[in-house]
């Protein structure tokens, strides 16, 4: 008897932040790369990076039997060198860098501008602000606390960049609100997918 | 709240009011902590006393909460912002009335990291176990923290780092206190939320402390073993 065909032969498996979601599949869809498949770990682990590398583990041994190659589509995204180590470990490869606002931006544009005192957000971060910045950050539970948690946390930067991956004029008129809110001058940088589309469409 | 169910500070008596204490730092209260703190002192408490009584006991309570996932940290920032308006009015009080000094360190954020969240904790809570801490702020070279050792005769170094860019850069300061043969003066914590034990190893550091309780710890122990090492060869 023959054997039935693998149907996940010859596949990549893409295992990405959540965060990513949107990107990744716009990526996929503009430069036809249909031998990528998608699978997302929860975006809240971007304000929870302890949690990204357990994940990553599980979710290889998960799926490594089903896929020709598993790529990665995280940076060390404050693992602080761990994804790197576990990836390497587990003999598969991931994005470079240290976290999206880089990739998206261009590693080697990033680290020239040398930034220190930006915030920064994508579209993804723009669409869920509340729920990724206001909230954990708990100024929606303590709006009479606000000066003085806006201080302890913001009290260094010196502006707002909002890193466009599209052209929606919604979101630029979100983050600009957005600025307004944390007190921060607002930028808005056209990135496109940087990093992550060069990274994509090179993967066989 | 009727007028009657409002709690009077001055009324309490101290067992009370540093219970109170307690509570208005787990609450953030940073007006009826200071309030409280002038009580105290006008009842004739020795500074240190309240300072390690009532607000770092009240401190101890909200670090177990968030070790434990009770207490987030907006609610660990609002309570050290209340402490610290404690320590603002206890601070030149302590050194007029001969608190015990257990040390001196030199903290500050690395080079290219503007992030002092933890460092401003650590620093806080170091005060309040009685060490003298010279804040050297955020985005430090190396030459910062070298200059500020020396002049200020500390014990201890602490850096912190938020990022993953930054935090090889404890190591530059490191190798630098071991190129000019004076890597062994120091006590050097390290802290940071990309970091972990292993790193701190790998960099030469004497001890990675993953929060502000355990700093404080950390350098107790490190400190009275300095002192042991001292007296030992004195």
């Amino acid at each position: 008897m023959i054997p039935a065909a693998d149907p996940k032969a010859g596949r990549i498996l893409l295992l990405a932040c959540g965060a990513l979601a949107r990107e990744i599949l716009a990526v996929n869809q503009a430069n036809g790369l249909d031998h990528l498949d998608l699978q997302c770990l929860p975006a809240i682990y971007h304000n929870h990076p302890e949690k990204i590398v357990p994940a990553v583990r599980d979710a290889v041994a998960k799926y490594r039997g089903s896929y020709a190659k598993i790529f990665v589509v995280y940076a060390d995204c404050g693992t602080g060198g761990q994804l790197e180590t576990a990836c390497r470990d587990l003999g598969v490869e991931m994005l470079a860098g240290p976290h999206c606002y880089s990739f998206f931006e261009g590693n080697a544009a990033f680290a020239a501008n040398d930034e220190i005192t930006a915030f920064y957000l994508t579209d993804f971060l723009v669409r869920q602000f509340d729920s990724f910045v206001w909230e954990p950050l708990g100024f929606a539970k303590y709006p009479a606390k606000f000066d003085v948690l806006r201080d302890m946390y913001f009290g260094h930067y010196t502006k707002l960049v909002y890193q466009a991956q599209t052209d929606d004029p919604s979101l630029t008129q979100l983050a600009e609100t957005y600025a307004g809110r944390l007190q921060l001058p607002f930028e808005r940088r056209f990135t496109g997918y940087g990093d992550l589309e060069t990274e994509l469409t090179g993967l066989t | 709240m009727s007028d009657e169910d409002e709690i009077i500070l001055s009324e309490l008596n101290d067992e009370d009011l540093v219970a109170q204490m307690f509570d208005d730092l787990y609450d953030g209260m940073k007006e009826e902590i200071e309030e409280s703190v002038n009580i105290l002192l006008s009842r004739d408490w020795a500074p240190y006393r309240i300072l390690t009584e009532a607000l770092v006991g009240g401190m101890t309570i909200v670090g177990h909460d968030f070790r434990d996932g009770i207490l987030f940290v907006p609610e660990v920032l609002l309570a050290a912002n209340a402490m610290k308006g404690g320590m603002f009015i206890l601070k030149p009080l302590l050194a007029e009335t001969g608190a015990p000094q257990v040390g001196k360190m030199v903290i500050g954020t690395v080079k290219g990291d503007i992030h002092d969240i933890g460092k401003n904790l650590v620093g806080m809570m170091m005060e309040g176990a009685g060490f003298e801490v010279i804040d050297l702020g955020i985005n430090n070279a190396v030459e910062s923290y070298l200059e500020a050792l020396e002049a200020e005769s500390a014990d201890i170094l602490g850096m912190s780092a938020l990022l993953t860019t930054t935090m090889p850069y404890m190591k530059v300061v490191i190798d630098t206190l071991i190129e000019k043969g004076i890597r062994d003066d120091y006590i050097v914590l390290v802290g940071g939320a990309p970091l972990n034990e292993e790193f701190g190893k790998a960099i030469g550091a004497d001890a990675y402390c993953r929060d502000a309780a355990v700093a404080v710890e950390t350098a107790k122990t490190f400190v009275a073993r300095k002192h042991n090492q001292s007296g030992a060869t004195a």
